[in-house]
């Protein structure tokens, strides 16, 4: 997931070259408050105009409590983007209140209520501690996202590179979203020149059950899809299991074992989500 | 009368004689001869011990005894740091010397001085690979009766050897060389590397003079340029700007766009069937070419490739991959950085060569020929996949042909990677302003936006294909850049010739319009 | 419609465009200036740009300058619309 600051016509008009699975156009911090009226014009013509190709096209708009917050809203919900990032999410009530304008708007233009997901981004300790409501208060919430930056500067604490502060709320933001069946993006990594820092924190990021992770320079995205693709030997392995299990379900075998080990559904269902990432099909 | 690519040719200019028009990218080699005869070089005599040296340039150049209508040639390996081209220029137009014609190798932004020469006559005829900055502006604007002859730098050779250029005097400016006039550009304050391209104005030049900022002991090695063709020999106290000569080492480009179309164009080449044991390769130096080296060699290490030879143009990436064992060889006929000057004087596997073994077409086998893959630069391409790298969008003269259709000619694979628009302006035509490397020698044009792969080399989209690489077709891409950016207005010109671009076998493949606006 | 005063939107980078608006006179029509690096090829296209805008917003009486580095025509749009806005005191509606 690609940042791209929303008033810069250069970099969001090639924001689709680059490969990344998704961009998020930002209406918020990357925005001086006294631009935020020419990012939301801007963001508006270039969304009508501009083919971000196979990228998911998110749009973090400015908090309901600024003053751009609901025109922001009034701008972008009509042109129906991948989803709405919520910035400081911190309660269900809070995002129930943003969706049901973002339906007012929708219905003003005709549009469904299914369409369009909302993300939460979760960057404050009191996000943090109510992220399970948050996370399951509608179905629209599509995925949750955690701001190391301003989650720190909530906690009082010093960002540091291994990430120690903000360990607690990542596995407890991603246990809400595996428990809502919802994506869960990790933090930006803000060295742009420090591309092992970057491998290691992705590779973290993975292990503990981020789907995937921002980046705020397209020379990261490469990196971070390196991090994300299974290995050929991954995909070999699943291959195999997943083939043997459908064989074995022909002949009305549930439980099998490949090597030794014993294969079971819940191991078949993980080779499965790997051939998926790496586009494999099996057939028998 | 009309070329092979449909562009109008006349047969005839006054002043340069008659024209032959482009029949297509290997039609004339492939008679195995040149019609046109190899003109003797100059014969020379001297007696022993005599001393060649010169208190000045002014001297030099009077010894040269230069004649109103002569021709003098010099080389660009100094590249925007060269101050001996203007300084010998102002002698000539200080002695009141008139008609000349002008033939250096390229010309960039530090030649603007001479501008007024050519608006008082001095200068009244140019032969250049390449012409840039307010010169290129001028005369793209009609400051010239006589249209400039832009050739590449294999067909500058070609054209030596057939007396279409005639040097009366050759100055070639040199960071060593000893008082006989064995010459070399690889060390000394100013060392620019090779020196390859003023190989052929030693050989030729019925008077040579070589300029050096540093002179050495006899014997000055390597021997680059060698005394025995060597008139007269000058010390200056610089010979050049060493800032813009040299400096340094080059960086790879930070800029995520030319980092995605290289990420592309490497990809590509990766698949193409050409990326394999022994391979040879050619890069540019500038942005997005010079990042696929950087591409092609984390392939390389990840898959156990070993390259066998770099050509051209030589960066310091290329010699950073020369020393980790992943080519055996560079040929060097221009060097970018200092770090490839020392390597080039230090490593016996950095090998210097003269642009005539380089890329001249009409010999036994110039190294082009042995390319398998190289990836060029382009202002402009068009869905006939013809690249323009001399005229601007604006309509001016401000590129080089350079080598550009030399390798591609000779390459297995030929990758043109440009952006798909620059500001606001779209790079893929549906025909270029002006043609320098035809369309049947470039097989891909990588831009951010995928891959175009000319319909004449099907079989390497199938490869494409087959990876997962994007590949669209050059007329769709095409569509989709005016959509982003707008047609643009037509440019107006008028009907008087500028320039004519003359392809490496010296048959001309486009020419160049005055700009109506000035 | 009438300015109400001086306003500006858009930036010097590339790929973008600053608009200058002042309010003049009634009667004083149109004043258009523009500056770009691409006023050859898209000159004209800039002109209608800026004349439409002003159309659409019923704006007659007006100095206009843009200094453009090559942006997009939806961009040009944005810009414009930008600082209209601005100087009739609508930015945030």
């Amino acid at each position: 997931m690609l940042y791209i600051p929303g008033n810069n016509p250069a970099m969001l008009q090639q924001g689709g070259v680059y490969g990344a699975d998704s961009l998020l156009l930002d209406l918020e911090d990357a925005v001086a408050l006294n631009q935020k009226d020419a990012a939301r014009i801007l963001l508006r013509n270039l969304m009508q105009s501009i083919d971000f190709y196979d990228a998911e096209v998110c749009v973090r708009i400015n908090h309901l409590s600024t003053p751009f917050g609901l025109a922001d809203l009034e701008a972008i919900v009509p042109l129906q983007p991948h989803a709405i990032r919520y910035p400081k999410t911190e309660s269900a009530e809070e995002l129930m209140a943003l969706i049901q304008i973002i339906e007012r708007i929708e219905d003003e233009h005709n549009l469904p209520h299914d369409q369009m997901e909302v993300h939460a981004m979760i960057e404050t300790a009191l996000g943090v501690q109510n992220v399970f409501s948050i996370a399951g208060c509608s179905p629209r919430v599509g995925a949750l996202t955690i701001g190391g930056q301003d989650l720190t500067a909530d906690m009082n604490i010093v960002y540091t590179p291994d990430g120690a502060g903000i360990d607690f709320a990542r596995k407890r933001i991603v246990m809400a979203a595996k428990a809502w069946k919802i994506d869960v993006i990790d933090t930006v990594f803000p060295d742009i020149n420090d591309e092992e820092g970057l491998i290691k924190e992705t590779e973290y990021a993975k292990k503990i059950g981020f789907t995937g992770k921002a980046v705020i320079n397209p020379r990261q995205i490469d990196v971070i899809h390196e991090v994300y693709t299974p290995t050929d030997e991954e995909i070999r392995k699943a291959y195999k299991i997943v083939k043997e299990f459908l064989v074995n379900r022909e002949a009305g075998i549930g439980v099998f074992a490949i090597d030794g080990k014993m294969i079971d559904a819940p191991v078949v269902a993980r080779a499965q989500y790997i051939l998926d990432l790496a586009n494999v099909t099996v057939e028998i | 009368m009309k070329n092979a690519l449909g562009r109008e040719i006349p047969e005839y200019i006054e002043g340069i004689g008659k024209l032959e028009p482009f029949e297509g990218a290997w039609a004339k080699l492939s008679k195995g001869w040149m019609d046109e005869p190899t003109i003797p070089a100059p014969n020379k005599a001297t007696l022993p011990h005599q001393s060649k040296l010169c208190d000045s340039l002014q001297e030099a150049i009077e010894k040269a005894n230069p004649k109103n209508g002569m021709t003098i040639t010099f080389h660009h390996h100094l590249r925007d740091g060269d101050i001996i081209l203007v300084m010998a220029m102002n002698i000539l137009h200080d002695m009141g010397i008139r008609d000349i014609t002008l033939a250096a190798s390229s010309l960039n932004d530090c030649h603007d001085p001479i501008l007024p020469f050519i608006q008082d006559k001095t200068i009244t005829k140019i032969w250049s690979s390449g012409i840039r900055g307010k010169l290129g502006r001028a005369i793209s604007r009609g400051a010239m009766d006589l249209p400039v002859i832009i050739h590449s730098h294999g067909g500058r050779v070609r054209a030596i050897h057939t007396g279409r250029i005639q040097p009366d005097i050759a100055i070639i400016a040199a960071s060593a060389a000893d008082c006989e006039g064995n010459a070399t550009g690889s060390h000394g304050k100013s060392a620019f590397g090779s020196i390859g391209y003023a190989v052929i104005d030693a050989r030729y030049a019925k008077h040579v003079i070589v300029v050096t900022d540093n002179l050495v002991p006899y014997p000055c090695i390597p021997l680059s340029i060698t005394q025995n063709f060597i008139d007269t020999v000058v010390v200056v106290d610089s010979i050049g700007d060493t800032s813009k000569i040299a400096s340094g080492t080059t960086r790879i480009t930070n800029s995520p766009m030319d980092l995605r179309i290289a990420k592309l164009a490497a990809d590509a080449i990766e698949y193409s069937g050409y990326f394999e044991q022994g391979f040879s390769f050619q890069v540019g130096a500038g942005g997005a070419s010079l990042a696929v080296a950087k591409f092609i060699r984390e392939k390389m290490k990840k898959q156990q490739i070993k390259g066998s030879f770099m050509l051209g143009g030589v960066t310091s990436y290329c010699v950073d991959m020369l020393e980790e064992g992943l080519f055996e060889t560079i040929f060097d006929v221009q060097s970018f950085d200092a770090a490839v000057s020392k390597s080039l004087f230090n490593n016996r596997r950095h090998i210097e060569i003269p642009a005539a073994l380089y890329a001249n077409p009409f010999n036994c086998g110039c190294m082009t020929n042995k390319l398998d893959i190289v990836v060029l630069g382009a202002l402009e391409v068009d869905v006939d996949f013809n690249v323009n790298v001399i005229t601007g969008s604006e309509g001016n003269i401000r590129g080089a042909s350079g080598g550009h259709s030399d390798t591609a000619s000779g390459a297995n694979l030929t990758v043109v990677v440009c952006p798909s628009f620059r500001g606001r302006i779209p790079i893929i035509k549906n025909s270029v302003h002006t043609i320098v490397t035809p369309g049947e020698s470039v097989h891909v044009i990588v831009t951010e936006r995928g891959i175009c792969v000319n319909p004449l080399y099907k079989h390497l989209e199938e490869n494409f294909r087959k990876a997962g690489l994007k590949v669209v077709d050059i007329h769709d891409l095409k569509k989709e850049v005016d959509g982003i950016t707008g047609i643009s207005r037509k440019l107006k010109f008028t009907d008087k010739i500028v320039g004519l671009v003359e392809y490496r076998d010296g048959t001309i493949i486009d020419v160049i319009y005055e700009l109506e606006e000035k | 419609m009438k300015p109400k005063h001086p306003s500006q939107a858009g930036t010097f980078e590339s790929s973008d465009v600053i608009v200058l608006i002042e309010p003049l006179e009634i009667g004083s029509g149109r004043k258009i200036e523009i500056e770009s690096i691409v006023k050859l090829q898209y000159g004209d296209n800039l002109k209608n740009v800026v004349n439409e805008m002003l159309d659409q917003y019923v704006l007659t009486d007006i100095h206009i300058i843009l200094k453009d580095k090559g942006a997009l025509e939806p961009v040009v749009k944005a810009r414009l619309e930008t600082a209209i806005l601005r100087s009739i005191d609508r930015q945030n509606q």
